[in-house]
């Protein structure tokens, strides 16, 4: 049974879309659960790979998942079916929150509320950027790029992608390893 | 016509955003600064709303911004337009996943891109800090610091520096935070 294998697809990229908050690596344990030890769709090892290329790609890295283990299955009405199954919770959570918030974002609370949260954002950002930080601290040359890439979008207002673009452009010129000879 | 323009707009977030995540967020303000659709004020509530809610960052954005924008077409559309290169790239590239993942060249391009995807992040998380922590149009340290925020801020990052809570939880305590002490909307 074809529709069956879809709706099996499906619904287990549902419940991780469902059950995993923030996306990215938090999803590994439930990934291996789900898809490695129940389905046995793919192996550690695969999962270990689409995470390592998710580094090298551009997506979320539960996106990028989706649609490898659909497509490995399926092909592409496997990759759709896949990726459909792991967005739809947060379609359908936020699109529902979204709805809510327009009808009470007047309340003086509900506004007041949102001034402090603002502030907790702030500081989750700051926390996640200085981990981000790290990794370009010790080389000189992401260090130029990382402080390029700030100061055009903070002063100049520079639109992300001409910025991104020249970055690889850069990267592909600038940090080629030579081959060990 | 505004719903061509979403999804678009979401199509090159989600093929220019490298890293994931956070790293939608400074496509986000691009997007604000062009089009208005969103204030910046709305994009920190919404990175609150995408951090306490299931499902990756960058869908739960596109979502949210396309539904402020145009309701549930819009953020069906924003979401699709988000995660079609997604599915066109790891499509291709799953045959021959070894190859490209062991390449100088790819290598060396991404090599490039990411500390540029880390300043756009840093140039967002700058965005957040000065909404949360300053008045605009104020002069002198005294009246141009929010300063019940700025202690706020300062015990939150500790914990969070501390203790890795999940973010849901820091996200609560500013929001009871903010209704008792009042903080002030601009």
């Amino acid at each position: 049974m074809i529709v069956r294998r879809y709706l099996e697809l499906f619904w287990s990229f549902f419940k991780i879309g469902a059950f995993t908050f923030g996306g990215g690596y938090t999803m590994l344990p439930l990934i291996q659960k789900e898809i490695v030890n129940k389905r046995k769709w793919a192996t550690e090892e695969e999962v270990i790979d689409v995470f390592a290329l998710s580094q090298v790609a551009p997506g979320a890295i539960a996106v990028n998942f989706s649609v490898y283990t659909g497509h490995s299955m399926l092909g592409i009405p496997g990759a759709l079916a896949a990726v459909f199954g792991m967005v739809l919770p947060s379609f359908l959570v936020i699109s529902i929150i979204a709805a809510f918030l327009a009808n009470f974002a007047d309340l003086p609370a509900v506004q007041h509320a949102f001034a402090g949260i603002r502030v907790a954002v702030g500081a989750l950002i700051l926390d996640a950027l200085i981990r981000l930080l790290r990794g370009v601290f010790n080389k000189p040359i992401p260090l130029v790029i990382c402080i390029i890439a700030f100061l055009a979008s903070v002063i100049f207002r520079t639109s992300p992608i001409p910025l991104v673009l020249a970055a690889g452009l850069a990267g592909f010129f600038l940090l080629r390893k030579r081959k060990a000879s | 016509m505004i719903h061509l323009q979403l999804f678009w707009e979401f199509f090159k977030t989600g093929l220019f955003g490298v890293g994931g995540g956070l790293a939608t967020i400074p496509f986000i303000y691009a997007i604000s600064d062009s089009f208005g659709w969103i204030s910046h004020a709305q994009i920190a509530d919404m990175i609150a709303v995408a951090e306490s809610t299931p499902g990756p960052i960058g869908i739960n954005v596109a979502t949210y911004t396309g539904f402020h924008v145009a309701g549930i077409l819009g953020s069906a559309l924003a979401t699709l337009g988000f995660v079609l290169p997604s599915i066109v790239i790891i499509s291709v590239l799953s045959r021959f996943m070894k190859k490209f993942k062991e390449s100088d060249a790819v290598t060396s391009v991404f090599a490039g891109l990411r500390p540029a995807a880390t300043g756009l992040i840093a140039a967002a998380a700058f965005s957040v800090i000065k909404l949360g922590l300053f008045n605009p149009g104020h002069q002198g340290i005294v009246d141009i610091l929010k300063w019940k925020e700025l202690i706020l801020f300062v015990v939150l990052f500790v914990l969070i520096r501390g203790f890795k809570w999940h973010p849901v939880l820091y996200i609560a305590v500013a929001g009871v935070i903010g209704v008792v002490c009042n903080f002030q909307v601009h």
